[in-house]
Order: structure tokens, then C-alpha cells, then sequence
């Protein structure tokens, strides 16, 4: 009884809140949020919900290969909605496959920027002096570069080190470090600066006259003051990171086809564009570019709620 | 100024020379050039030989410099893939990609700008809210999807234009173009559209701010007092003074153009410098990678010391500050 009164207490404070209201009084906001559901609700129960296992060999036929869309060819198939591949595999349930992986690589990476750039942040603005200039020095280095390129270079170099099919079997990790490596420099700044704030207010001198340790200080007591801009970034970062995996797997470094994410299925389908049969491509596009939109508004919008400065 | 403009310029090389070590680490250690130059059967005392020929066994910090002299000299070795070298690569294939941003710039600055413009002028209009929507989708679309959108529409189903490669080139000796032949040019629309996009939808969104802004204030006000021309209003004064953010914005895209040519030289089997480099990130080729990141390291540095240096010509606020910070300095 006890958890279910602080849990309608909780939804009242909830329904009374500022966010609540600036999200009730956007339609854009609630469209791209329901969306925004619906795809990773759907990604996630893909094996539950796909009408097949695309890539289980097993249960692939080469005479269902390249059936056209349903709806609009005589010559489609009742059990494949939106056509095959060449192969014979379904394009409904590689895209719901594929968008699991693609949203799991995102958010992996945004979490794995995030550590790092708050790591580093909190260490270059609460220690200061050289593991500052040096930390923000390479910080300037990498910003000189465009994401994409870093992320680029880095599995390049990781290709490098180990054998093409050992990269296979860790092509996931591989692309999560990349694209994590490659966008931490905004979360680091971002708690850099707030650090050097927060250090000199009256609660962190107390902390350090009652004998806290530095690190103890760093993560007790300036970590939860803040994450609020970090948790703005992260999400308006999310689309970002998605759109960069798409990007390194449709150029043919990210994610093998063993594995495909939506930009592997996409490489795939570009493979055999000019033959005419658009929708092993398309969709997968199409499904990609909604999720990013609604992504992204869900990102503009948090950003404008959660900033005082714009209401 | 002066100071400033000094201190701009070995904080570029600092950038340089951190990007070059980076560059010679890979160079030197991720890849083997040894194993690059002989074949199996190498006996390890002959590998030892040609390791003290070539220098490999100096002390690190002079390999260093000499490596970084044999850049400056355009000498980046043998690429693992081809066994050519990958300084001539990388020149037969830059005409492409400059060509392919040349395009995609003039499109976004000659096409952005104007809308941006247009829509910041008359906000309500309702082709002004289309610009708008529009570009929303442009900035979440990502690059190779538009491509491959645009390559359907127009070489799949319409058959107007090509979808891969330059087409006809002419050759100047030092210098391949697309621009004298009918075949290079229609080959350049689908690929140029598909880079200047972004770039455009950005720039149009930022004049159109900008604009926004600059029409409020008390001397376009008082431009329209003195009776001048709606025209000499929108151009001479309001749009001479959005020039400082978008030309930092265009100059700093012009890096971004050039390091996204990848994805599209990828889209559109271009062949430019973006395509060798995912050739050679597919294969490990560390030598052209090496090579590859000196270069658009180089090119980076140049475009964003030129947008600073730029600014000191387009507000003369700046030169009066400059100035002022040199008198404090004394």
C-alpha cells in the first residue's frame, strides 16, 4: 500500500510538472514521442513479433528471392509484406531486426561517450592545471576533425591490429568504441565547465574541510549537479549516433551482413538498385530516417523544456 | 592583431604536429613497413638489414622528423594494398573530390543563401514555412540515403542522369576535370546535390536567423526613414551584416564538404580521395590512412585559421578590439 501512495503521490507531482505541460501542449512533440515507441517497441519484441528469422540459413529459400511489395504488385507474397532480397530473406523482419541492433549500437555508444566524456570532464575540472591542458589540448585536436572521420579512423587502426575475421566476431564493439571515442568532447566540455563552477560554491569546501576524498567529492557530491546538461546532450547525440553507424555500415566498415544494423541492410539493398528493386533498399531507409526525426524532435524538444533561459 | 594572428598561427601548428604524431604512430607501429616490402621467405637477418637501412632502429623522435620531412616532400611510402606509392594515389584522385566540393559548395552557397533570405524576409509566407519543413527533414536525413533516393529518381526510374563514376574526363596533364565534357558534367548533378544538402538546409537556416534579427533593429528602421530602396535595405544593410556567422559557418563546412565526400564518392562510385581512404580503412592500408589524415589535418587547419583571419576583414569591430588589446598588452 505503502509503495502505491508514493507512487500516485509521484504521478501527481509528475502530471503538475513544467515538463509534463510543455509536453502535452506539443502535438509535434507527442507524434515524434509515440513514434518514437512504437519503433523501439517493435525493435525490441522483434523475435516475438517478425514473421521469420532472416538470418537462419536454414529457413531461407532462394525461389522467394526478390518478391515485390505486396500491396502494390500482382506478384507479391502474402508471407513477405514488404518483398525479399535476393536471397529470399524477408524485409519486414531483417528491418525489425536490423533497427534493434541499430538502436542498441546508439545508445551503447551514447553511454560509452557519455562515461568517458564525464571521466575526463571531471578530472580536467576539478583537478585543473596539467591533466587539464592536457586533456583539453587533445580535446581541441579531435574537434578539429569532423565525428564521422575519428570514428573512421579509429576501426581503420583497430582493423590493423587484428585478423578480418577475428573483426567480425567483434564488429559490435568495435563500432561502439569507435563512435564513443569519437563524441565524447562535448560531454567533457560540457561537465568541465560546470565542474569549474560548482567546485568553488560553498558545499564542495565543506566536503573538503570535513576530509572527503577528491574522489569521493567528484562523485558524490559535483557528479549529481551536473548531469542535467549531460542528459540534454546525450539525447540530442542519440540521432547522431545513429546516423554515424548507419553510415559506417552502409560504407562497409561497420557491421557485417551477418549482422546487419538498417545501414547494413541499406548497403545491401544499394548493391542491387540499379536492377530496379528499390524496396530491399527503401524501406530500410525509410524506416531509418523516421526513427532519426523522431529522435531528434524528442532531442530539440527535452533541450527547450529542460532550458529556463527559452521559456 | 598582430599578436592575435600570431598566436592563431602556432596554435595551428601545435594542431599540425599533434596530428602528425598521431599520423606516425600509426605509420610506424600499428603497421609493419617491413612486412609491407618483402615477400614470406625473408630471412629475419635480411629483415634486420633493410630495418637499419631504412632507419627504423633510430631513436623514435628522429624517425619522427624524418617522417614528418618526407611528408612535407609528399613521400608517404608504398601502400600495403597496391604497392604504389601513396603519395601519386592520392594525386591522381584529387582533382576529383575538389571538383565534386567545388560543385557542392557553389549549389549550397548559391541556393541557401537566396532562401535563407527569402525566408527571413517574409517569415509568414507560406512557401517560407515549406522552406522550413523541408529543411528539417534535409538536416535529419543522413547523406547516403538522399543519394540513394536521388539515384533511384533520377538514373533508376527517369534514366536522366548517370548514378556512378565521372564520366568523361578530360585530361590537362597535372589536372583531370569534369567540366569540358557533356558526359563529366551531368555526371557531377546527382553527386554534388547529394554533398551541398546538409550544407544548404544549414545555411539557409542561418541566414534566415540572422536575417530575422537584423530586421528588427534601429538602423534598418532608420534606413527605411530615409526613404532608401526596399532593395538597397535587404542586401546593402541587412544582409552585409549576417556575412560574419555565415562565413564561418560556410568556411568551416567546406571541411565538413570535403570529409563527407567520403560517404558520397562511396554512394556515387566517385573516384575521389574519400573512396580511396574507405578502400584503404577496408583493407588496413595503414600508409594511405597515414597519409590521408596528414592531408585533411593540413586542410583543416588552413580552412579554420583562413575563417578567423576572415574575420578581421568582414568586421572592422574586431580590428578596432584587436587593436585595443595590443595597447592593453603594452
Amino acid at each position: 500500500m505503502a509503495t502505491g501512495a508514493a507512487f500516485s503521490g509521484w504521478l501527481h507531482r509528475a502530471a503538475d510538472s513544467d515538463i509534463w505541460w510543455s509536453f502535452k501542449s506539443s502535438p509535434m512533440t507527442i507524434a515524434a514521442a509515440t513514434a518514437t515507441f512504437l519503433i523501439v517497441a517493435v525493435a525490441f519484441l522483434s523475435p516475438v513479433l517478425a514473421p521469420h528469422t532472416p538470418f537462419d540459413p536454414a529457413t531461407l529459400n532462394l525461389s522467394d528471392g526478390l518478391k515485390p511489395p505486396v500491396l502494390l504488385s500482382a506478384d507479391g507474397d502474402w508471407r513477405f509484406p514488404l518483398g525479399t532480397d535476393d536471397q529470399g530473406r524477408d524485409i519486414l523482419s531483417s528491418i525489425m531486426y536490423g533497427t534493434r541492433l541499430s538502436l542498441l549500437v546508439g545508445l551503447a555508444s551514447v553511454v560509452v561517450a557519455m562515461a568517458l566524456g564525464i571521466v575526463l570532464g571531471l578530472l580536467s575540472g576539478y583537478l585543473g592545471g596539467t591533466v587539464d591542458a592536457v586533456i583539453m589540448r587533445v580535446a581541441d585536436v579531435q574537434l578539429t576533425f569532423p565525428a564521422i572521420l575519428v570514428a573512421l579512423l579509429i576501426d581503420g587502426v583497430v582493423r590493423g591490429l587484428i585478423s578480418v575475421k577475428r573483426h567480425d566476431e567483434i564488429a559490435v564493439f568495435v563500432i561502439v568504441g569507435a563512435i564513443g571515442l569519437s563524441f565524447w568532447v562535448q560531454y567533457a566540455r560540457t561537465v568541465r565547465g560546470s565542474v569549474m563552477v560548482e567546485k568553488n560554491k560553498e558545499y564542495v569546501q565543506a566536503a573538503r574541510v570535513i576530509g572527503l576524498s577528491p574522489l569521493l567529492i567528484m562523485v558524490r557530491h559535483v557528479l549529481p549537479n551536473v548531469t542535467g546538461p549531460v542528459l540534454v546532450i546525450a539525447t540530442i547525440n542519440l540521432g547522431l549516433a545513429i546516423i554515424t553507424e548507419a553510415t559506417l555500415s552502409f560504407l562497409g566498415v561497420g557491421l557485417p551482413s551477418t549482422q546487419p544494423s538498417l545501414g547494413t541492410l541499406i548497403r545491401l539493398g544499394n548493391e542491387v538498385l540499379q536492377s530496379g528493386d528499390w524496396w530491399i533498399t527503401v524501406f530500410p531507409g525509410a524506416t531509418l530516417a523516421a526513427l532519426v526525426l523522431a529522435v531528434n524532435l524528442l532531442g530539440d524538444w527535452l533541450r527547450d523544456a529542460l532550458n529556463p533561459k527559452l521559456r | 592583431m598582430f599578436v592575435f594572428i600570431l598566436k592563431r598561427l602556432l596554435q595551428s601548428v601545435a594542431v599540425l604536429l599533434a596530428v602528425g604524431f598521431v599520423a606516425f604512430s600509426l605509420f610506424r607501429y600499428v603497421g609493419d613497413p617491413i612486412n609491407a616490402m618483402v615477400g614470406q621467405d625473408t630471412s629475419a637477418e635480411e629483415r634486420e638489414t633493410l630495418r637499419e637501412k631504412l632507419g627504423l632502429n633510430d631513436p623514435a623522435p628522429i624517425q619522427f622528423l624524418t617522417f614528418i620531412a618526407n611528408a612535407a616532400q609528399g613521400k608517404f611510402g608504398l601502400s600495403y594494398r597496391t604497392s604504389e606509392p601513396v603519395g601519386r594515389m592520392i594525386l591522381e584522385r584529387v582533382p576529383a573530390t575538389l571538383e565534386l566540393s567545388f560543385c557542392a559548395a557553389i549549389f549550397a552557397l548559391f541556393v541557401g543563401v537566396p532562401m535563407g533570405v527569402y525566408t527571413g524576409l517574409y517569415p509568414r509566407h507560406w512557401t517560407s514555412q515549406l522552406f522550413q519543413a523541408v529543411s528539417l527533414i534535409g538536416v535529419s536525413l543522413p547523406t547516403f540515403l538522399i543519394g540513394i533516393v536521388l539515384i533511384l529518381i533520377f538514373a533508376v526510374w527517369l534514366k536522366l542522369l548517370p548514378s556512378f563514376g565521372r564520366g568523361e574526363t578530360v585530361d590537362l596533364g597535372w589536372w583531370t576535370t569534369n567540366f569540358l565534357t557533356w558526359s563529366g558534367l551531368k555526371a557531377l548533378i546527382l553527386p554534388s546535390i547529394t554533398l551541398g544538402l546538409f550544407q544548404l538546409t544549414l545555411l539557409m537556416r542561418l541566414v534566415r536567423s540572422e536575417m530575422l534579427e537584423v530586421m528588427r533593429t534601429d538602423y534598418i528602421k532608420f534606413a527605411r526613414a530615409r526613404g532608401l530602396t526596399n532593395r538597397a535595405i535587404n542586401f546593402g544593410h541587412a544582409l552585409k551584416n549576417t556575412l560574419v556567422p555565415v562565413i564561418t559557418v560556410a568556411g568551416l563546412q567546406l571541411g565538413a564538404l570535403i570529409a563527407f565526400a567520403i560517404v558520397t564518392e562511396t554512394v556515387f562510385a566517385w573516384p575521389g580521395v574519400g573512396q580511396l581512404f574507405i578502400q584503404s580503412v577496408q583493407f588496413a592500408d595503414i600508409p594511405v590512412m597515414a597519409a590521408y589524415l596528414l592531408l585533411i589535418g593540413l586542410l583543416f587547419v588552413v580552412i579554420n585559421l583562413t575563417v578567423d583571419l576572415l574575420y578581421f576583414a568582414v568586421d572592422p569591430r574586431l580590428r578596432s578590439q584587436g587593436g585595443a588589446a595590443r595597447v592593453a598588452g603594452h
